[in-house]
């Protein structure tokens, strides 16, 4: 197959020359893969659980230009996956961070950093500068628009997903391949996908996806191997087991089909059926905060607290509520007085809106919503509770 | 007897099990089976008048359904029938963090 990348190739200094003698040696890459390599440009979207390990071993391989789009700070509880980061950057920019890292790795490499969230207003022109996008985002909104947006500049989207010890990988967007709307046309409504905080994710996972991608990234600048186009790689790290699904280009595809209706970046947000911050005012209504439980639970009232986290959270951290996750209220709602006052909770309060509604259409009248959760108990009630 | 292979995100709705193992002749009546098994699952495969919902993949072996017979494909007993939901997760922040 043809490389991804077009430009003139560049002579490599002596120290380069080097420096990547390893790859030199390999007939597959050797002195023209490495100058094919020096003169990529490859846009990575996010410098987090994926974007570490791609952007690491893409540097180090001696790809010339790497492009970093990434809005967020450090915190510590990205430590235990995104490993371009470390415990004293904890607070800083992801981009100043991962550039550092990145620029003590290869200081051959060119570096541009894009503090900005990805969007239908910036897209086409970021993504027309690079040859290959690897697509390292957490949020479907995102997930579409560096589809589309990779669609209609030509570029390929090298492409990994995680959720628990599950990933998925695969390249879409090639002339000849499917696209991401190829394999799923529509996004799921917002809700009934359990999210990453219910589910969070096995550390090294992103590590094991991260790689593969920036191996497809680095196959498909050498225009070496069979790349994985036209595939899905599914992940199962508990297990230890991959498999290999079949994907094929949708005539009908929306995007990249032979007729297609988007031909130009929509609202990603109102297609994936997100619409802002904003909530309904009856939730607000129902909200209580957390000094008012503690100034009410010290004032001995009857107040019932439910707790609707899962019991491995219950164990991090606790204020006696009577646990139901979420998921099982339906068959154990039984177990609530609908004549006593109801206080839910969940870790941040999400969960514990949607338990609010369900009680409150299953007829409880007297249930409020703790806002913030118990992070926000632990934040200004109690100092000393964990925080996760 | 055939598997249904259950992804991580739906497993609370089939009883925390990854796979499902289920007699049946076609795929429509392995996934009726299934959700008769575990009728949590339902709304997370089906909209309310009872059609598969368009995020949910259905592999049979390596091969999407709607390249077959979709839900009329015949299954042999050593098949394996895969449910491959759209993942979001790259987990760097934001929509991760609530």
């Amino acid at each position: 197959m043809p490389s991804a990348v077009e430009a003139a190739l560049p002579v490599l200094s002596n120290d380069e020359i080097l420096r990547y003698s390893r790859h030199l040696i390999m007939p597959e890459v050797g002195m023209e893969g490495q100058q094919k390599l020096k003169a990529a440009k490859v846009l990575c979207i996010g410098a987090g659980g994926l974007g570490s390990p791609l952007a690491l071993y893409l540097a180090a391989a001696g790809v010339g230009t790497l492009g970093i789009v990434d809005f967020d700070v450090v915190d510590f509880t990205n430590l235990q996956r995104q490993i371009i980061h470390s415990t004293a950057d904890v607070g800083r920019k992801k981009l100043d961070s991962a550039a550092e890292k990145l620029k003590a790795i290869n200081p051959f490499l060119n570096i541009r950093k894009f503090e900005t969230r990805l969007s239908s207003e910036n897209a086409l022109e970021l993504f027309k500068e690079f040859d290959i996008i690897a697509d390292g985002t957490d949020n479907f909104p995102t997930r579409y628009l560096v589809n589309d947006a990779c669609v209609l500049t030509g570029k390929p989207n090298v492409y990994g997903s995680i959720f628990r010890f599950e990933g998925q990988a695969s390249v879409f967007a090639t002339k000849e391949g499917p696209c991401y709307r190829c394999l799923y046309p529509e996004p799921p409504p917002p809700g009934l996908v359990p999210s990453c905080a219910e589910g969070g994710v096995l550390g090294i996972l992103p590590g094991l996806v991260g790689v593969m991608q920036a191996t497809e990234v680095i196959k498909l600048i050498l225009g070496k191997g069979e790349p994985l186009i036209g595939r899905l790689l599914l992940i199962d790290a508990l297990d230890m087991k991959f498999r290999e699904l079949k994907l094929r280009k949708n005539p009908d595809c929306p995007v990249c089909g032979t007729h297609p209706t988007i031909t130009q970046l929509i609202d990603y947000n109102e297609f994936c059926g997100i619409r802002g911050e904003e909530k309904p005012v009856e939730t607000l209504v129902a909200e209580v905060q957390v000094e008012e439980l503690k100034r009410r639970l010290d004032a001995g009232e009857d107040l019932f607290v439910l707790d609707v986290r899962e019991p491995h959270e219950y164990q991090i951290c606790n204020i006696n509520g009577y646990l139901i996750p979420l998921g099982d209220l339906p068959k154990r709602v039984h177990e609530l007085d609908s004549s006593r006052e109801i206080v839910a909770h969940c870790r941040s309060g999400v969960r514990s809106a949607k338990a609010v509604d369900f009680l409150r259409e299953a007829g409880f009248k007297k249930v409020h919503n703790l806002a913030g959760g118990i992070l926000a108990w632990a934040d200004r009630v109690d100092p000393k509770m964990p925080k996760y | 007897m055939m598997k249904i292979h259950i992804p991580t995100p739906l497993r609370p709705y089939a009883g925390k099990q990854a796979t499902v193992d289920v007699a049946a002749g076609t795929v429509g009546e392995a996934l009726t089976q299934l959700v008769t098994q575990h009728p949590d699952l339902r709304r997370h495969l089906y909209t309310d008048d009872g059609r598969l919902r368009a995020f949910v993949n259905v592999y049979l072996n390596d091969e999407d359904i709607r390249y077959l017979q979709k839900e009329a494909t015949t299954l042999k007993p050593d098949d394996a029938l895969s449910i491959v939901p759209s993942i979001a997760g790259g987990c760097h922040a934001q929509a991760c963090s609530r």
